[in-house]
């Protein structure tokens, strides 16, 4: 059997920074990967804009589109209103979407594949739901829990129903993205075991490993529809959420 | 039972989940197909939600199965 496939989501200490009583604070390779994202955004996004053609170059298309993506899925499904959330649903798109695409590359660490990370920015997103929600609409807000035109005696079990499911939103919005990283990077790990394991056999191995390794090269494409895909859901997730914060009781 | 034994077993079971993920990716996009070969100009509009349903049926199979990589590679 091949290395252990849960081997590379090992966190790495690359440079201790301090140290807190018995808690040591490190500069991990997690760290490291959050900066490259952070990094290869922003070159992308200031090396399209340098030129501001009229008509674009094709970098300078590429930062369009994704701009436009993210700005027109945030209006259509939480309204002209939420546009002032713009800068905070782009630049969780654009990590996230980072994070998933630096992870394909063999050898690099995948940020998304931690659920400490995922649980962070639902939770942040989460959180903001409800300070904005509360701070713009009042006691409104809390419609959210009881839908116009409920029955009188079905109002407490649906109040119950409803706030169950919104509690459980930042577990399945954080599970979502880092069960998807994390399965799909064993995935390709075993299925990439397998060549090796077959080429050890000699000839007529390696001629049997011609199938896991076709297999590898089509689970990666796959991969990278999925890590672009779920960076996509986190975002309209994320939109829909804000939609309830700008507009409870729909 | 041996532990262990047991442990293999239950990652085994929590995979069945997944058939009803690839139940719903396939219903996904055979109803896409049906649709699009029944109005083909309208087909082309409808694609980012079809990966959006395709992204959110997928991701139940892979709740399964992490709770079946849990069993392998954590308890």
């Amino acid at each position: 059997m091949a290395a252990d496939p849960i081997h590379q989501f090992q966190i790495q200490n690359i440079v201790p920074l301090l140290k807190v009583g018995a808690a040591e604070i490190h500069f991990t390779n997690s760290a490291a990967f959050m900066i490259l994202g952070v990094v290869l955004t922003a070159l992308l996004l200031l090396g399209a804009t340098a030129g501001r053609h009229v008509v674009p170059t094709r970098l300078q298309s590429v930062a369009e589109l994704t701009y436009e993506l993210v700005a027109s899925t945030l209006r259509s499904s939480a309204g002209e209103e939420a546009m002032k959330f713009f800068p905070f649903v782009f630049s969780l798109f654009m990590f996230v979407l980072m994070s998933n695409v630096v992870g394909i590359i063999p050898y690099t660490f995948t940020v998304t594949s931690h659920i400490i990370i995922t649980a962070a920015l639902a939770l942040t997103v989460f959180f903001t739901v409800i300070i904005y929600g509360v701070w713009k609409n009042g006691l409104h807000f809390f419609n959210l829990f009881l839908p116009r035109g409920i029955p009188v005696f079905m109002a407490p079990m649906i109040v119950v129903i409803e706030l169950l499911s919104f509690l459980s939103r930042p577990i399945s919005h954080s599970v979502r993205l880092f069960a998807n990283m994390l399965a799909g990077h064993i995935t390709l790990k075993l299925v990439g075991g397998f060549v090796v394991g077959m080429g050890s056999l000699g000839f007529l191995g390696s001629i049997g490993a011609i199938a896991p390794l076709a297999l590898t090269v089509a689970l990666t494409a796959l991969e990278l529809l999925v890590a672009v895909l779920q960076a996509y859901v986190f975002t309209i997730l994320t939109c829909i959420y804000l939609n309830d914060a700008i507009h409870p009781g729909h | 039972m041996d532990p262990q034994a047991a442990k293999f077993l239950a990652a085994g079971l929590a995979c069945i989940g997944m058939g009803g993920a690839a139940i719903g990716v396939a219903n996904i996009f055979g109803q896409f197909l049906v649709g699009a070969l029944r109005n083909p100009s309208a087909a082309p509009g409808q694609e980012v939600k079809l990966y959006l349903g395709f992204a959110l049926a997928e991701a139940f199979g892979i709740f399964s199965l992490l709770i079946a990589l849990l069993l392998l590679f954590v308890l």
